[in-house]
């Protein structure tokens, strides 16, 4: 059984709690940074050493994002957290804001710790109000503990947390969006740069990580970077939530080492619902390029065995598609979302993502054209590169990809007007 | 225009959460506290929040016509909206969404004649693993719904 990071409160009845937060070493790291003085430079190379990479998709590394933020300005900064996961397929911060919210403030008052930050904030995904109310609570029970607010257990650390509720909105997860929704707006993502380390929220230096990866960090500090790292492999440090959905019998997430090849992960999801036969994988949210099943299970779980597979890692997002899965109407049903949730700011996304859903409608509908899988090519790459965030890209990829892999597919309904034999 | 003594607590307790000369940041949390009092937010509702937190009226109305769980018309009493993305479709065993039309007789963005129930097509909840999940007034979230969950919800709803 190999250490968990995070879902180590499960082994506990009610795991959320801050009690068995702290019986799993919950708030030992923030103690022993306040009682020792240890140093912010000292705290980054840490997290540096850990390998530790952004868990909300983009893989950037941790350490490197929080030495952009000019430390000894000393003016008002902000620690932000992204709990807004709507991506088809992602699930794991709703389980990390259920089953282990404190290693979320944690995370996020060591932040504010090392890059001198006296106010956070957790903004989470519209549609959780349940575990929304779960981290209030959670904010409430660190406050009386004298864990959040003036004077942290006596010394002259001072960090307030509030959780900010979303309503529905994909494109808030891209962090200048979220910034701006913060602020009372629309969602709509900013240029960069200047980026959020400079001009953030309310345009004060900022930094911005994903729920995961604030709670990682407080295990990092405890156990130094070392540690971390060792659980994973090289570059691919620490232990992941893997979101698995799909046909199989035992969906959820699932932390384990990065590293750890895909058919294990497969096997402790149960495995395939009977009579079911996996076809394709998109490894990390619906956002990654599919890769079909043969290929999938040749990969590792980790950002450098997907990459060089063709895909990524993103959020662990793990969408099994089996064989009675005709991917045309697959396609059809992500293209609907991005075209739904374009922000509408980029001429080439929200003109493009119609343009996509649109003929991949009609070929699921039997009136597709013989040219219309060069023009949905054609729409996706004219998007790709052209626009100020990275929905534009995401909504490129599912096309791309899915014709790449299954065209003849694609050809068959163009042809006969109808599904393979078989699917649906 | 009013709100009750209890929502603007609520209001007053978002409001709080950020700096004095960001009161527009409360907007998102005002709009939802008070479209759970009004069941939806009318244009009066819109500029009331507006002036509240001191914001354009512009402004606020971009905000509840951007997000997807406000809702700037009247719509039945129980908003029952359900997530059909590809995640949670490729891991339902029964077609809840097809199970509920049928049910009560209407489609997508119909109400129906009782003024009771709204359905409306979700995006994804992020809860794919609990699939196939609804939410009911866009607070109460429905995992692992098969039709006879969909059954008891509904009856549960119809007491007075």
């Amino acid at each position: 059984m190999t250490e968990k990071v995070i879902l180590n409160t499960l082994d506990y009845p009610e795991p959320g709690t801050l009690a068995n937060y702290e019986r799993t070493g919950g708030y030992q790291a923030l103690k022993k940074i306040l009682a020792e003085k240890i140093t912010s430079e000292a705290i980054i190379t840490e997290v540096k050493a850990s390998g530790l990479r952004g868990r909300g998709g983009a893989g950037f590394p941790t350490g490197l994002k929080w030495s952009f933020i000019p430390r000894h300005f000393k003016g008002v900064k902000y620690i932000v957290c992204n709990s807004d996961e709507g991506e088809p397929g992602t699930f794991k911060d709703r389980d990390i804001l259920r089953y282990n919210p404190h290693s979320v403030i944690e995370g996020m008052l060591i932040a504010g710790y090392t890059l001198d930050a006296q106010t956070g904030y957790n903004y989470i995904h519209g549609e959780i109000w349940r575990e929304y109310e779960l981290f209030e609570q959670a904010l409430d029970d660190a406050r009386a503990a004298g864990l959040l607010g003036k004077n942290i257990l006596g010394s002259d650390f001072s960090f307030e947390l509030y959780a900010h509720h979303g309503f529905g909105a994909y494109i808030c997860g891209e962090e200048t969006a979220l910034l701006e929704s913060i602020e009372g707006k629309k969602g709509q993502p900013r240029f960069k740069p200047p980026f959020p380390a400079s001009f953030g929220l309310y345009g004060r230096p900022t930094v911005i990580n994903n729920t995961e990866t604030f709670a990682n960090i407080p295990y990092i500090v405890r156990n130094g970077g070392q540690k971390f790292l060792e659980l994973g492999k090289p570059n691919n440090g620490g232990t992941k939530l893997f979101s698995v959905s799909g046909p199989v019998n035992k969906p959820g997430n699932y932390e384990v080492p990065l590293g750890l090849p895909f058919t294990e992960l497969l096997q402790m999801a149960g495995g395939m619902r009977e009579g079911r036969k996996l076809k394709a994988v998109i490894p990390g949210g619906s956002s990654v390029p599919l890769l079909p099943a043969e290929i999938m299970m040749q990969c590792t779980m980790d950002y450098d065995s997907l990459a060089k597979a063709g895909s990524m890692l993103g959020a662990g997002s793990v969408i099994l598609i089996d064989d009675s899965v005709c991917m045309v109407r697959a396609l059809e049903r992500l293209s609907y979302f991005y075209f739904e949730e374009s922000c509408g700011q980029c001429t080439p996304c929200r003109e493009g993502a119609g343009w996509l859903y649109r003929v991949v409608q009609r070929i699921e509908r039997g009136q597709g054209r013989p040219e219309d899988l060069d023009l949905l090519i054609d729409v996706s790459k004219n998007i790709g590169g052209r626009t100020i965030c990275g929905l534009g890209d995401a909504a490129a990829t599912p096309v791309q990809s899915f014709i790449q892999h299954f065209r003849s597919e694609f050809e068959h309904h163009i042809e006969h007007k109808r599904c393979v034999d078989g699917c649906h | 225009m009013t709100l009750t003594t209890e929502s603007l607590k609520k209001i007053e307790r978002e409001v709080a959460k950020y700096p004095a000369d960001q009161k527009q940041s409360a907007v998102m949390s005002a709009l939802r506290i008070t479209q759970q009092e009004k069941g939806w937010l009318s244009n009066d509702t819109i500029q009331f929040v507006a002036d509240y937190l001191g914001m354009p009226r512009i402004a606020a109305y971009e905000v509840a016509t951007f997000y997807n769980m406000y809702h700037t018309q009247p719509l039945g009493k129980y908003k029952l909206m359900i997530c059909t993305n590809l995640p949670c479709r490729l891991t339902w065993q029964h077609d809840i969404a097809a199970y509920l039309q049928n049910k009560l007789g209407i489609g997508f963005g119909e109400t129906t004649e009782d003024g009771k129930y709204t359905l409306i097509e979700g995006e994804c909840m992020g809860a794919c693993g609990d699939a196939p999940v609804m939410i009911v007034n866009a607070h109460r979230m429905c995992s692992f719904m098969t039709p006879e969950k969909v059954d008891q919800l509904l009856s549960e709803l119809e007491q007075p």
